[in-house]
């Protein structure tokens, strides 16, 4: 279809990538300087992408919402970061990251991207180091690696369960070495309110103070976007509090087209909830799969006796124990992706063997720990067992943990082309915010690798690409510009209604009540009636969202309720747009699970002759259906099979 | 190095070099004094005096030792004052008790405690020898100033000396407790192992410095 | 495991903006689950003051999974807290009994101004590592990630000092409201790697220098810091920054 041009350069996968580099138009460094660019959001993409923006010459403008950059939700992640070194010499290469990630992604994302991402993953380690990122080493001085799940080898890197944190510092640093030097302006506790379009480019957008609750307008010739995940849709979820997809869908809105928003993946080893006060869910590292075993009781009345108390799981032996991953998937056993294990462990629990609520299965480390010692142990996951014992009250070493999916990424996001680009010229999209390279699923330690990859790598390249012919626009003062006037009032409007509901209802009531319906009819098992159920049930929610929302305080100084508010209303369309995707895609891949498509074993039912395909969705008006546009997904380099984690 | 002088670490760095070498005057002070015990006719005691108060490398030191107690006051002090307008508003509620040690938190408190005790003491000894007529007596030919009968004196006869003494070399061991590991660690001579290592020197080094100071006074009362 | 239900009181600082005085007001907060987390509890006060038209209590939270360092409150005398090695989010209700008034103020010091309530602001610690909190190396410069080997202890001792997550507990419970764990942290993980070492120096320098414009105390050594840092930042640390330091000044 002509409206989606993913624009992938000529030529093999290999050299793609290098055809398009040698190929690209530059800005010569006089230029540099009189171009701007606004970065939102400053985890791992933002961050990496402003430093290096800065770096090459260009003036960057940064947001984010926190009080410091160093606090984006990058910094959670625990595990580790994926590259194709090849260091333990056991056959990796970048065409098997490729292959994996593809594989691993259900064959929904674009081959020439993946191939990319695998492509740079090498260059993103040898930065990091150099940045000052203290992966672990062995004492040979060299860095080590571990295996994480959907992989047969071992590629990823790690910093003791704290991988995230430390490749965000790195990046963060390189971020504050730029501040320093005068060419990034940092703009902290600032939330991005629209995006500015002028002569159909995306030229700056329109931000509320959180501090003062100013409304500022900001000019750039190009905007990036980097601002996670919408996985708070569900409320509850492993992301931050603050985590949110207002961004992208402001954006969504002004033309740029979303892609895939059904594609959520649920991870299978979080801390369970306890009850209903929960406001947030934590994750227990994948990387845990490593060293622990899953299982339940084999046995109904022993789950039942657990989950009475009157049984301890040390008490279960061995023979009354289902090692259910290893049990179904004798190949990767433990180590399944995590759409895999998720929905493995919630058969068990709907099937009556969950312990703990009943929404449990154990995690169990005592085989490790007698083979290694529990010094080893420690030393690999000493930080996360001890978050766990804090969370639970139990501890770890001596008795099993207890996990259970929860939502923990979206894959789905803005659509981008080959260079990063939304459907909105000058408006790029990368890491968690876009669709592009894990498909249905995302495989483990994946999510770093791709956004340092976008903001290191890809985007310093593409965006000069896009900025070389736009050089000759003059910097533009948002005060004499018609249209960044009119963004800023719409914003106004929009505060003002918000305000002026004056309901009875606060705005996380509201918000749970939204994510029940997710997770009920959007959530780990989909189907078509729940689907249509949720369309109808967000639609009423939405609009008692309107007429009974209750927001103290003033808008015109630091306002909490008004900025969940504001997020709020955004999720409460973005998560008919997910059931609605959900609806569409009659098939089951990666973390999209239709209950009417399956194998007889209960495998996912993948239906590549009808969905092998992105589909992009176009805003048409508050009141009309959305666009779905195709892209059609080709796979030159890699041959599309089912995917079978058994053998 | 003049940003050295007015840096916060700069700062901490003169009170403990400072601090340092007034340990090991303390020490030196200790011995010399422990002589009292060792020799009732006080023979022993007022010769090391007479060596002390004579010997040309003393006559140099002893300047030198009062400007290191001058500059380890003034750098505390100006160290302190700055400390103390850094939390313009104070907390409601504050639980340190196992965050940290009493005299960690209080060094300013003690050290002026062991300030006034050593300006008594001064007053006791050092302004007699100096300024005063202290008993002369004539050991082995040479004519010296009877420290022994001054110090025993004093001791002897009036008990709300001694128990200030006494008091005095406690409060000073708690101030050095924490002085002396705080020391290396300021001029950053200090590491998790080596932590622990002088926390013991430290907290030895206090008690035998209290200990010992107290003993002399109660020595003279009861024997 | 065994999780109760407790009452408690909750006297908390409310403060409308940085130019208000500011002042204590306690809340009734019932039915608390033990097994909820303190800012779940928070919520909940914050859900019921919003029911009866009032503004909800201002506190900084983002990841609640210890790692991101935006929770801080001061609480019971404590920042974050009667725990250990944990930040605010991760402290839970079983901390506390049936009854309790749980007392909560904002970090109180020079360098961290209340903005509102129980946010303060604490951008002193970004323009501290702006002066010199980093490698100065562009994208794309960097060799082979195993080019140079690095010794394992030295690395080992740079991922503990790298763990600090800025929250700024350090500043909060030190008598003299002193940045030196942080600064020493940060100054000490890019000291110990050989990719750091280089301008080592420099960044000792250029980073006290900051620190000390902007409010923050000197170090009394009394390990307050290192007792209460979420994520048990040490105290030697300091005694390296102290050493760099002194060489820095005596070198050039």
């Amino acid at each position: 279809m002509a409206v989606l041009n993913s624009k992938v350069p000529e030529g093999p996968v290999h050299l793609k990538w290098s055809n398009y580099k040698e190929n690209q138009n530059l800005v010569n460094p006089a230029n540099k300087r009189k171009l701007d660019i606004i970065v939102v959001g400053t985890g791992l993409i933002g961050a990496s992408a402003a430093a290096s923006f800065a770096e090459m010459g260009f003036k960057v403008k940064a947001f984010c919402y926190q009080d410091s950059p160093r606090r984006a939700h990058s910094i959670a992640a625990q595990g580790g970061i994926n590259a194709a070194k090849n260091y333990p010499n056991d056959g990796d290469s970048i065409y098997r990251l490729f292959y994996d990630t593809v594989k691993g992604g259900d064959y929904r994302a674009r081959e020439s991207n993946v191939y990319r991402l695998a492509e740079v993953s090498n260059e993103i380690i040898d930065q990091a180091v150099a940045n000052g990122v203290p992966f672990a080493r062995d004492y040979g001085g060299y860095l080590a690696n571990r295996s994480f799940g959907g992989a047969l080898v071992s590629r990823t890197f790690y910093a003791r369960g704290q991988t995230g944190q430390q490749l965000l510092l790195g990046a963060y640093s390189g971020l504050n070495r730029q501040i320093a030097l005068g060419n990034v302006t940092m703009y902290n506790r600032s939330e991005m309110m629209d995006l500015v379009i002028v002569d159909g480019r995306a030229r700056g957008i329109v931000t509320r103070d959180m501090l003062t609750g100013k409304i500022e307008s900001h000019f750039a010739h190009a905007v990036v976007l980097g601002t996670g995940g919408y996985g708070n849709v569900f409320f509850l979820s492993t992301n931050a509090m603050g985590s949110n997809g207002s961004a992208v869908w402001k954006a969504y809105k002004k033309g740029a087209f979303f892609a895939d928003p059904a594609f959520v993946q649920i991870h299978p080893t979080c801390i369970p909830v306890h009850g209903d006060a929960q406001s947030k869910l934590t994750l227990m590292s994948e990387s845990l799969r490593n060293d622990g075993r899953i299982w339940v009781p084999n046995k109904l009345e022993d789950a039942a006796a657990i989950r009475e108390g009157k049984l301890k799981p040390t008490q279960i032996d061995e023979k009354d124990r289902d090692y259910y991953l290893e049990r179904r998937y004798p190949a990767f056993g433990n180590l399944v992706p995590r759409d895999v294990a998720s929905r493995a462990a919630k058969e068990r629990c709907d099937a009556g063997f969950g312990v703990g609520t009943g929404q449990a299965v154990y995690l169990d480390f005592k085989a490790s720990i007698e083979r290694l010692g529990q010094h080893v142990i420690e030393d690999r996951y000493g930080n996360l067992f001890l978050m766990y014992e804090k969370i639970v009250d139990e501890n770890p070493y001596k008795t099993p943990m207890m996990i259970y999916p929860a939502i923990h990424y979206t894959m789905g996001g803005t659509w981008v082309d080959y260079e990063l680009q939304s459907t909105i010229p000058g408006l790029f999209v990368g890491g968690e915010a876009n669709f592009s390279d894990h498909g249905a699923n995302r495989l483990g330690a994946s999510a770093l690798m791709q956004g340092l990859a976008d903001g290191y790598f890809v985007l310093p390249y593409t965006i000069q690409s896009y900025l070389a012919d736009q050089i000759t626009i003059a910097r533009m003062n948002p005060a004499d510009t018609p249209e960044f006037k009119k963004a800023e009032d719409e914003v106004n409007t929009y505060i003002n209604k918000l305000m002026n509901v004056k309901g009875t209802e606060s705005v996380d009531s509201l918000h749970k009540r939204l994510g029940k319906i997710m997770w009920e009819h959007v959530g780990m098992a989909r189907n078509k009636e729940g689907l249509e159920k949720a369309i109808t049930l967000i639609k009423e929610l939405r609009k008692e969202f309107w007429e009974k929302v209750r927001i103290p305080g003033k808008a015109e100084s630091l306002n909490v309720e008004l900025e969940k508010a504001n997020r709020v209303a955004d999720f409460l369309e973005l998560g008919e747009l997910m059931a609605r995707d959900g609806l569409l895609r009659k098939e089951s891949c990666g973390g999209h699970f239709r209950e009417e498509y399956q194998t007889e074993e209960g495998e996912a039912l993948r239906r590549d002759d009808e969905f092998m395909f992105v589909g992009a969705w176009e805003y048409t008006g508050p009141d009309s259906e959305p666009i779905l546009h195709k892209e059609e997904l080709k796979y030159e380099a890699i041959e599309v099979k089912v995917r079978n984690y058994k053998k | 190095m003049g940003r050295f002088y007015n840096s916060s670490i700069g700062k901490k760095f003169f009170v403990s070099i400072t601090g340092l070498f007034l340990m090991m005057f303390l020490l030196v002070h200790l011995a010399l004094n422990s002589l009292l015990m060792f020799d009732d006719s006080g023979e022993l005691f007022n010769h090391a005096a007479h060596w002390m108060g004579t010997n040309p490398i003393m006559k140099v030191m002893e300047p030198v030792l009062g400007l290191g107690f001058v500059l380890h006051i003034i750098y505390a002090l100006i160290v302190q004052i700055v400390n103390w307008t850094k939390r313009p508003v104070r907390y409601a509620k504050m639980d340190q008790k196992e965050a940290s040690t009493w005299t960690s938190r209080n060094m300013i408190y003690l050290g002026a405690f062991v300030l006034i005790f050593l300006g008594i003491h001064l007053v006791n000894f050092f302004a007699v020898v100096k300024f005063g007529t202290p008993p002369p007596i004539t050991i082995d030919g040479v004519e010296m100033h009877d420290s022994y009968t001054l110090v025993s004196g004093l001791f002897k006869t009036c008990v709300s000396i001694d128990v200030l003494y006494v008091l005095g070399s406690i409060f000073l061991g708690l101030h050095l407790k924490h002085g002396v590991w705080s020391s290396f660690q300021s001029i950053g001579l200090s590491n998790t192992i080596w932590r622990k290592r002088l926390e013991m020197v430290g907290s030895i080094y206090a008690i035998i410095i209290a200990v010992g100071f107290s003993i002399i006074p109660l020595y003279f009362l009861i024997f | 495991m065994s999780e109760k239900s407790i009452n408690i009181k909750v006297k908390v600082w409310r403060q409308s903006d940085a130019k208000d005085k500011g002042r204590f007001e306690t809340y009734d907060v019932s039915n608390v689950s033990t097994g909820s987390s303190f800012l779940e509890m928070m919520d909940a006060m914050n859900e019921d003051l919003v029911n009866s038209g009032k503004e909800p209590v201002a506190f900084d939270h983002d990841c609640r999974e210890g790692i991101c360092g935006m929770c801080s409150m001061y609480i019971n005398g404590r920042a974050h807290g009667p725990d250990t090695l944990i930040p605010t989010c991760q402290l839970h209700m079983r901390k506390f009994t049936d009854g309790q008034t749980i007392t909560v103020e904002p970090w109180r010091s020079k360098g961290f101004p209340v903005i509102k309530d129980l946010i303060v602001d604490r951008t002193a610690f970004d323009k501290i590592l702006h002066a010199g909190g980093f490698i100065s190396i562009n994208t794309g410069n960097a060799p082979d990630a195993n080019a140079i080997p690095v010794n394992k202890v030295d690395s080992d001792l740079a991922m503990d000092a790298a763990a600090c997550i800025g929250c700024g507990a350090c500043v909060a419970t030190c008598k003299n409201s002193s940045a030196l764990l942080f600064v020493s942290a940060k100054v000490s993980h890019l000291a110990l790697l050989p990719q750091g070492k280089i301008e080592a120096a420099r960044r000792a320098k250029a980073m006290v220098a900051v620190m000390d414009d902007l409010g923050f105390g000197s170090c009394s050594n009394t390990g307050a810091c290192e007792m209460e840092c979420p994520k048990g930042i040490s105290l030697s640390n300091i005694a390296r920054l102290n050493r760099e330091y002194l060489v820095a000044n005596v070198v050039d």
